[in-house]
């Protein structure tokens, strides 16, 4: 692989020890690719058409992911769809970025399943902003955390104050 | 956004997906900035197209240039690929994530 394909392509391969009926279904059955993907699409992978849904991710939920299905093919155990890899950023309008094409193709082996997926076309992204809106999703997250983990400690404070002024005023009836 | 920051935002892995402007990048990455006319020796193409190749990888943010006398001086940012590769191994990892829930999936019983 030439470094060009390193800056352009994601690989990845993984053993499952399970029938390969199985984990296609896994694949073609949008709802359970959803599933484990990580997405409520709203319908089924044919060609030709779009499922798209909400990401359903922690931190992501405001995502809508649209998947242009272009082949799902029972014979080969193929499935390949077009998307935007995580747009994530709320406010920013992506219909002009291009698209990755990523294809996930099953072969039987004899422990079970193996699964190849591949996604390629990130040379026309602008990375290095998409690389930030991650970490600042993260960091998002981590603020609103400390927010809220903030929220209760004052309030909890607010509670033991407001006992002990019950406990002075009850004193001071008594 | 800034001006810098729209630069920025230019697609990176493009200005590296060929063969000239990788050398470039290679040559620069050594640490010394070097001006057209040394990035031109050893390069079969005129110093015009060198000159065209330093644009692009200039728009993307990967090289920065200043004035030495009458030369101009190249040098190599190294945020912007950084900032890609991170990109590459955010979106790698989320895959990895997947395909532990499809495994989770299919191997339950």
């Amino acid at each position: 692989m030439t470094t060009a394909d390193t800056t352009n392509t994601i690989e990845k391969h993984a053993d499952l020890r399970a029938p390969t009926a199985r984990v296609w279904r896994a694949l073609s059955d949008s709802q359970e690719f959803g599933s484990w993907f990580g997405v409520k699409l709203d319908g089924p992978f044919k060609p030709g058409t779009t499922a798209a849904g909400n990401i359903t991710s922690k931190g992501y939920e405001h995502v809508r992911a649209d998947f242009h299905v272009d082949r799902v093919d029972e014979r080969s155990h193929t499935l390949v769809f077009r998307w935007r890899p995580y747009a994530i950023e709320p406010n920013v309008d992506y219909s002009r970025e291009p698209y990755t094409v990523v294809t996930l193709a099953l072969t039987e082996i004899p422990t079970g399943t193996h699964l190849a997926i591949t996604e390629t076309g990130f040379a026309g992204i602008p990375v290095a902003r998409r690389a930030k809106a991650f970490e600042m999703n993260a960091s998002g997250w981590q603020q609103q955390t400390e927010l809220l983990a903030a929220y209760i400690a004052k309030h909890a404070e607010h509670a033991e104050h407001a006992e002990h002024a019950e406990h002075a005023e009850h004193a001071e009836h008594a | 956004m800034t001006a810098l920051a729209v630069k920025q935002s230019a697609p990176v892995f493009a200005a590296l997906g060929d063969p000239t402007r990788l050398r470039l990048v290679a040559r620069l990455a050594q640490g010394e900035p070097l001006s057209i006319r040394e990035l031109t020796e050893g390069e079969r193409v005129t110093r015009q197209a060198i000159t065209k190749h330093l644009e692009v990888l200039s728009e993307a943010g990967l090289v920065t240039d200043r004035k030495r006398g009458r030369e101009r001086l190249y040098a190599l940012e190294a945020a912007p690929l950084a900032d890609a590769r991170r990109y590459l191994d955010q979106v790698s990892a989320q895959w990895d994530k997947a395909i532990g829930r499809l495994r989770a999936l299919v191997e339950s019983r």
